[in-house]
Formats: C-alpha cells, sequence, structure tokens
C-alpha cells in the first residue's frame, strides 16, 4: 500500500517538470527578485523600446497634431528623398571619413600609449604622467570645445605654433580641411590617457615568463612587442574594437554640434547632426526620422558584423 | 628608452599646457602678459544669475538623478545576477539589446515629449536612468561574490531585498562607489539634454549655460556696463573665468577620486 503511494507520488513529480511548471515554481520562489527588477523593466520600455516603435515615424508623414499612430502612412518616401538629396553623398562621406579617421588614429593612440608607459621604469614619473593625462577625460565637452575654439583661432596658440611652421594663420574652425584634424586630434588629446587604463591592466597580466622565453629565442625589444606583448592584450583589443565599432555611426555627435558651424558643414556635417538639425531646428519629424532610422540601422548591422567576424578570427567576441 | 620616456612628457605638456595659459591669462589682458591682476571677471560671472542658477540646477540633478541612477541600477544588477532564475537569460538579452539599436533621435525627442516632460528637469534624469553598460559592470561585481554569502542568508531565511541590501551591497561598495562617480560626472558634464528640452533658461544646467555664453558667443548680457573696445576684451576674459570656474571642481576633486575611477574601469573589463 505505500509502496503504490509512493510509486504514484514519483509518477506526479515526473509529469510536473515541464518547462510551464518550473516556470511557475521560480516565479513563486523568487517573486520578489522579479518585483525588484519590475521598475527597471518599466525604464527601458518606457524609454527605449517605445522610442522604437516611434521609429515608425519614418514611414509616416507626420502630423504633430494627430500624433505618430494617427499620422498617414507615406511609405518609403523620406527614404527616396534622403537617399536622393543633394546631401546624401556629403553626409555619408563625413560621416565614414570622420569616423575612419578616428579609428584609424585614435583607437591605436591609447594602446600605443599604453605600450610606452608600461616601458617607464621610474614608478613616480608613471603615475603622475598617468595623473595628468587621464584628468582631460573627465573636463566637460562643453569646456573642452570651448578650449579647441579658443586655441584655434587665429590669434590662439596653436595657430600661432604652426606658423612657425609655415603655416597659414587662420582660424582652423572656418576652414573645412581642418576640420577632420582638430576634431580626431582634440580628441586623442582628451581621451588617450583614460583609454590607455584598459590596455595597462591587460599589459600587466601577460605573464612574464613568455617575454622571457622570447629573449631566450634572440627576439629584440621590437620582435618582442610583436610576438609577446600585442598577442597577449589582442583580446582586450579586439573588445574595445567591437564595443568601438558600436558607435561608428553615432561619430561623436556632441562635439560636432560644439565645434562646426555652417561654414564648414561641408566636412563637418555627419548624419547624426543632419538629423538634429532637420528634426528638432527645422522641424521635419518625418524625414529626420527617417534619416535617424536610418543610421541606427547601419550602426546595428556593423556591430554585427563585426561581431561576427571577430568570433570567426579570434575566440573573442561580445556574447 | 629616452624617446620612450620623452613622448609621455609631450603628451604631458600638452595636457597641462591649456591650464596655465588660462591662469595667466584670466586675471590679465588676452595677449599681453600680466597686467594689473584683476578678479572683476570673476565676479562678474559668479554674480551673474544665469550662472548662479545653472549651478543649482546641476547641482540638482546631479543628486536626484545619481540617487535614481543607482537604486535602478543597483537592483536590477542584482536581479541578472543571480543564477537561479529563469527569466534572466530573457531580461539580460531585453536589456542588452538597446545598447546597439535605439529608435533614434527624434522619436527619442517625441517619446519625452508625449510623456509630459519637456521643460522639466525630470527630462534630463529619466531618460537615461540607467546605463546599461554601468548595469553590467554592477552585474559583474555582483556574480563574482561567491554564492556561499547568499545562499547561507536564503537558508537563514532572508528575501532577495535583504541579500541584496545586507550582504552583497557592502561586499561590492567600491564597485558602487565607481558607479556613484560615473553618474555624477556624466549628469555634471550634460548639456544636450537640456538643450533640447529645456526651453526655460533659468532651469538650464551650468553647461548648457557655458555653452550659450562660450559657443554661441553671447557673452554681452554679462558686461553690459563696459563699454566700446574694451568690451572685446572683456569678453575673452569672462570666458577665461567662466572655464576655470566650472572646471576647478572637477580638477579638484579628481585626484583623490581618481583612484576609484580607474578601479572602476580595471572591473569593467573582467569578463565573465
Amino acid at each position: 500500500m505505500a509502496v503504490e503511494g509512493r510509486t504514484k507520488n514519483l509518477q506526479l513529480k515526473k509529469h510536473s517538470n515541464s518547462f510551464g511548471s518550473r516556470l511557475h515554481k521560480d516565479l513563486r520562489k523568487n517573486y520578489d527578485a522579479y518585483l525588484l527588477i519590475l521598475p527597471a523593466l518599466l525604464f527601458y520600455i518606457l524609454f527605449c523600446y517605445k522610442p522604437m516603435a516611434g521609429a515608425v515615424i519614418a514611414f509616416k508623414d507626420y502630423i504633430p497634431a494627430k500624433g505618430i499612430w494617427g499620422s498617414p502612412w507615406a511609405g518609403l518616401k523620406h527614404f527616396e528623398a534622403f537617399f536622393g538629396s543633394y546631401y546624401f553623398q556629403r553626409l555619408l562621406l563625413n560621416t565614414v571619413v570622420i569616423s575612419l579617421v578616428s579609428l584609424v588614429i585614435g583607437f591605436p593612440a591609447p594602446i600605443v600609449f599604453a605600450l610606452l608607459l608600461n616601458e617607464v621604469r621610474n614608478m613616480k614619473f608613471k603615475r603622475t604622467v598617468q595623473t595628468i593625462t587621464y584628468m582631460p577625460h573627465f573636463i566637460s565637452l562643453v569646456v573642452v570645445c570651448s578650449l579647441i575654439r579658443i586655441f584655434t583661432m587665429d590669434t590662439g596658440v596653436i595657430v600661432q605654433l604652426l606658423a612657425l611652421f609655415g603655416f597659414e594663420p587662420v582660424s582652423l574652425l572656418t576652414k573645412s580641411r581642418y576640420f577632420v584634424p582638430v576634431y580626431v586630434l582634440s580628441d586623442i588629446w582628451q581621451h588617450i590617457g583614460w583609454g590607455s587604463i584598459l590596455y595597462l591592466s591587460a599589459l600587466s597580466s601577460i605573464d612574464p615568463t613568455h617575454y622571457e622565453a622570447a629573449v631566450i629565442d634572440g627576439a629584440g625589444r621590437w620582435k618582442q612587442t610583436l610576438h609577446v606583448t600585442l598577442p597577449g592584450i589582442s583580446s582586450t583589443i579586439i573588445i574595445m574594437f567591437i564595443l568601438r565599432a558600436g558607435s561608428i555611426m553615432n561619430v561623436g555627435f556632441e562635439k560636432i554640434i560644439l565645434l562646426y558651424n555652417e561654414g564648414i558643414y561641408e566636412t563637418s556635417d555627419v548624419i547624426s547632426t543632419f538629423v538634429y538639425r532637420k528634426g528638432l531646428e527645422q522641424f521635419q519629424w518625418s524625414y529626420s526620422g527617417a534619416v535617424g532610422l536610418f543610421n541606427s540601422i547601419i550602426n546595428f548591422v556593423i556591430v554585427i558584423i563585426v561581431n561576427k567576424i571577430s568570433r570567426r578570427v579570434s575566440e573573442t567576441s561580445l556574447w | 628608452m629616452i624617446l620612450i620616456t620623452i613622448y609621455p612628457l609631450y603628451f604631458c605638456l600638452i595636457a597641462s599646457f591649456s591650464d596655465p595659459i588660462e591662469l595667466s591669462m584670466n586675471p590679465g589682458a588676452i595677449l599681453l602678459p600680466f597686467t594689473p591682476f584683476t578678479l572683476s571677471a570673476y565676479r562678474k560671472v559668479i554674480n551673474h544669475s544665469l550662472f548662479v542658477s545653472g549651478f543649482r540646477n546641476t547641482i540638482y540633478v546631479v543628486v536626484v538623478g545619481t540617487l535614481i541612477n543607482m537604486a535602478l541600477t543597483i537592483i536590477s544588477a542584482y536581479v541578472l545576477s543571480r543564477k537561479g532564475l529563469m527569466l534572466n537569460r530573457v531580461l539580460t538579452f531585453f536589456i542588452i539589446f538597446t545598447m546597439y539599436f535605439s529608435g533614434g533621435l527624434i522619436p527619442g525627442y517625441l517619446n519625452v515629449r508625449s510623456l509630459g516632460m519637456i521643460n522639466s528637469l525630470w527630462a534630463l534624469i529619466l531618460p537615461g536612468a540607467i546605463s546599461t553598460y554601468n548595469l553590467i559592470i554592477m552585474r559583474t561585481a555582483f556574480k563574482g561574490v561567491p554564492d556561499a554569502l547568499s545562499e547561507s542568508a536564503q537558508i537563514d531565511g532572508a528575501r532577495h531585498f535583504t541579500v541584496m541590501s545586507r550582504i552583497l551591497m557592502p561586499v561590492c561598495l567600491p564597485t558602487i562607489a565607481v558607479l556613484v562617480l560615473y553618474y555624477a560626472v556624466g549628469h555634471w558634464n550634460a548639456w544636450f539634454g537640456a538643450s533640447i528640452f529645456l526651453q526655460d533658461a533659468t532651469k538650464h544646467p551650468i553647461q548648457l549655460v557655458m555653452r550659450n555664453i562660450l559657443i554661441s558667443a553671447n557673452a554681452s548680457e554679462m558686461i553690459g556696463d563696459i563699454g566700446g573696445e574694451d568690451k572685446a576684451r572683456y569678453v575673452e576674459l569672462i570666458k577665461y573665468a567662466l572655464i576655470i570656474v566650472s572646471t576647478v571642481p572637477v580638477l579638484v576633486l579628481y585626484p583623490f577620486l581618481q583612484k576609484y575611477f580607474v578601479k572602476g574601469v580595471m572591473v569593467g573589463s573582467v569578463k565573465e
């Protein structure tokens, strides 16, 4: 009798191991945890996913009085307008150029800096350098851009210095061709110190025996760097690269707004600044919404591609 | 070796170059070194009403904003770090996805407007209430705490909230401190959100006030009572004074907090 009862119980237990019942048990056991995270979920839904749904504005002719959902459909009209517009090529070109230059010059800079810093023997010197170079990262963008403007004026320090080398003494921010260098170099100035922290810590985790082995094999400083150091921090580099790829299309939007002016739109106007102007200054809601959506999608695709490539090429990836 | 050591110095020089110039320029006139030391530019800046209101607004946003940031971040990071919860994988994906794709500037703006937050300081606090990046840092820290600690507490009957507040938070205090700093600095330096959401100049945070003066070149209101050619010089002076005054808090606090910032980056970089 007792045995029968027990077997029946066991059978019941087996039945109830389905996904649904496990979930049910989990909810009951941990309801307070799920409750805790509810406000955060609300935040994400309200401020991240709801705007995502609002991106549908790109496919409509938004009329403020009717709201997003009440406005008439416009299909791909805005996208067509954008791709066919006079500005499309310029915007795309500038966005890509600024991104790539930032990437090619700005991405390696902290790595190189970390490598150099790593060679410094004097701890006190090293620490002073670190403290000083980390600082610009925390100065607000508004201040940094004001500094840039002040120094690149025709009476500013930078231009005066350059003039000594035969450079023409003009306000750098009034000429299209100087924008990208100013933008990229000031970026490096501001972030090279802080950006190197990650690499420095990765460098310190490289097994010293690798270096010893290399020395035994007759490798000089340069070869050591090439064959021991770089591979040693490669996974850090790749992750940072992927993260960076995630913002390719959003290229320094705030900074560009603070630095540009109508005279140099030719090289400084990028897709995101265009969205800002068309949308919030000229109130062409649907049009700029479309451009913005285009931007987001390209960005997303790039991240996916970069991640897939890196997963193929090495073992590191973001997920 | 020499080359290698000169390089950092070169960068240092650039880094420190900016400040001495202003410091020497500030009290005096622009291109001439060291004319009589005057604090009048400073006086004008500090007494300017927008400056005061700017500071007040910024401090409000920094304090309230960071509190809300931390509360939401810690709670979510805690929940996402728990192993037993079945919905965690879904939730994590749900949250991390937002790091890679967003609706864009326009839908974001319209969303805030539809929630009635235009011209309210809440528009600076709520839309960015959780930084997913910081959330991941916190979650990593929580995950790093040995399960034995939380499990023993649960055996003793602690509910999740207690485990989080009594056990995990104290253990991860350094990471929490770092995130407080990250969020606070973020709020302090923010200007763009204010520029698109706040129409009332008295609600502008300090960075926006500065931006309007420094970059849109609108310093004339401040120096209304000085005449003619001196005016142009004064505009420059005011700019410098303004920059110094608003950056000084950061520069002063910075050396002390640097340790924590650096630590934060390290924690954030540890892969799970």
